[in-house]
């Protein structure tokens, strides 16, 4: 008892230095009884603290506030992980094999090769989790209970996939690209975390293999030396520490695509992934429209100022936002958000809003994008088995006083 | 026993410093929980779905765990693991 006691003490501290004070009432963590889980920051290491969803495998989220710069910082960055057994990887030593049915030649890489043969490239994207905010689906869903933060932006530099298979060449009957990475389950049982994208997604201009991020080498925990990044997609297709490419001639049916990461046909736009769908079900491809507040919480109490700012993030699948409204009654009345910098249409794009209150109390905040293909946010979250695709409208009450 | 004792030491050899201070309730069956879920992962896993399965989803968790994960728990082992959850962090 007294251990627990001094470890949530020990969290609350590093919630407190975070400048998350509110974050400790919207958790309970200064209350924390009966079955409620505390929220518990944790460092992995060579990261800075991030909130622990589960120790092995890591998954970390990022505590919203980092969420206020336009590009996620690497030690801040989220962790996310299948399977228990993370090589860490020497770069040296790290070859990528490129092969499969439906590749002509196949080829082994350094990474020196990699980085000396192929034309660099540059993306601002955003890497998000297809469960980010699962934990607000109401009835909740089994899976790892994320809050908003399993997310970040960032600029990834790497090479084209389509450069490095075009140099081994690909085959007439070339279907979909699998992936797979250093990481590996506990057990041989276990199966191992593979994924598969269709041949035109491979061949993308945007999709990339990726050696750093942010100016720096990956971090470990973001897949070092080399992962995949699909702009436009959930993060489960950016395989981390990759270390096979296949080209193949029929679709993988692996666990992870399989079964895993699918979505019913009936509430979501099909037709990104044919060689996986069923009569109901298909993967999770494509982002959708959505937006995160990141200046103030639920349940926020705030001195009045003249005029107060609702800050946030708004992002989609790649077509790029085309107008943020916030409304500060609750969705009477909408106001356009001034928008920031736009760094590209994968990148998510920051936005602010400022009004003047004219009374002391309770307001319900609430942020809506639009997209510019015309697709805005839903006021309640879609529902599905696996609770992917939460981004439904925020509704946030702040006190001023 | 030869087994256990190569899949315990793989989970001392495993298991983060952190996990090490979630204790999970003391009753019957947490051995056989701790002995065999925790080879592939934290008890954290368990805990945060206290509020969300009911017997009948920890009935299928424990299903997948040995049907598509690989989890080499026998029946009986199995029937105590589900017990043990649905009793103590049952929803």
């Amino acid at each position: 008892m007294n251990e627990r006691r001094h470890f949530i003490k020990k969290a609350a501290g590093s919630l407190a230095a975070l400048g998350g004070l509110s974050l400790l009432h919207r958790s309970g963590l200064a209350v924390a009884t009966g079955e409620e889980e505390a929220t518990i920051m944790d460092a992995l290491p060579g990261k800075e603290a991030l909130i622990k969803k589960t120790y092995r495998p890591p998954n970390y989220e990022t505590p919203v506030n980092y969420f206020d710069a336009p590009f996620t910082p690497n030690n801040r960055f989220f962790v996310r992980y299948h399977n228990a057994v993370i090589p860490e990887v020497k770069a040296g030593e790290w070859r990528l094999r490129i092969g499969g049915d439906a590749l002509r030649s196949p080829l082994e890489l350094t990474l020196e090769q990699m980085r000396r043969d192929f034309k660099p490239v540059e993306i601002a994207a955003l890497c998000l989790c297809s469960g980010n905010r699962r934990s607000f689906f109401e009835p909740k869903v089994p899976g790892i209970q994320w809050g908003s933060g399993a997310m970040g932006n960032a600029r990834w530099r790497g090479v084209r996939l389509k450069d490095v298979l075009a140099a081994a060449g690909i085959g007439k009957s070339a279907l979909e690209v699998s992936l797979d990475g250093a990481d590996s389950g506990v057990l041989k049982t276990t199966p191992d975390f593979i994924k598969s994208l269709p041949l035109a997604k491979a061949l993308d201009e945007n999709t990339l293999i990726a050696f750093e991020m942010n100016g720096e080498p990956l971090p470990h925990w973001n897949g070092f030396p080399a992962r995949l990044i699909i702009p436009g997609w959930t993060a489960t297709y950016w395989m981390k520490h990759l270390t096979a490419v296949n080209v193949m001639s029929k679709a993988f049916d692996g666990f992870w695509m399989k079964t895993a990461y699918r979505i019913p046909k009936d509430r979501f736009t099909s037709g990104q992934f044919s060689s996986q769908e069923t009569g109901s079900a298909m993967p999770i491809t494509e982002m959708l429209v959505n937006s995160l507040i990141t200046n103030v919480e639920d349940g926020q109490s705030l001195p009045a100022n003249k005029a107060m700012e609702i800050k946030g993030v708004a992002w989609d699948g790649g077509n790029g936002i085309a107008q943020v409204e916030v409304s500060t009654n609750g969705g009477v009345t909408w106001h356009q958000a001034t928008l920031k910098q736009d760094y590209g249409r994968f990148s998510w794009r920051q936005w602010h809003f400022s009004f003047e209150p004219k009374r002391l109390g309770a307001y319900l905040i609430m942020a809506r994008a639009t997209s510019q293909s015309g697709a805005s946010q839903p006021l309640e979250p879609i529902p599905n088995p696996s609770g992917y695709h939460h981004n439904a409208v925020q509704k946030i009450t702040i006190k001023l006083a | 026993m030869r087994t256990l004792l190569v899949l315990s030491s793989l989970f001392a050899a495993t298991a983060t410093a952190g996990e090490n201070q979630i204790i999970l309730k003391d009753r019957p069956g947490k051995n056989q929980v701790i002995a065999q879920c925790a080879i592939c992962h934290s008890p954290d896993y368990i805990t945060q779905h206290a509020t969300i399965l009911d017997r009948a989803g920890w009935e299928k968790t424990v299903g997948k765990m040995i049907n598509i994960m690989g989890a080499p728990i026998n029946d009986y082992d199995k029937q105590i693991i589900i017990d043990y959850l649905a009793q103590n962090y049952g929803k």
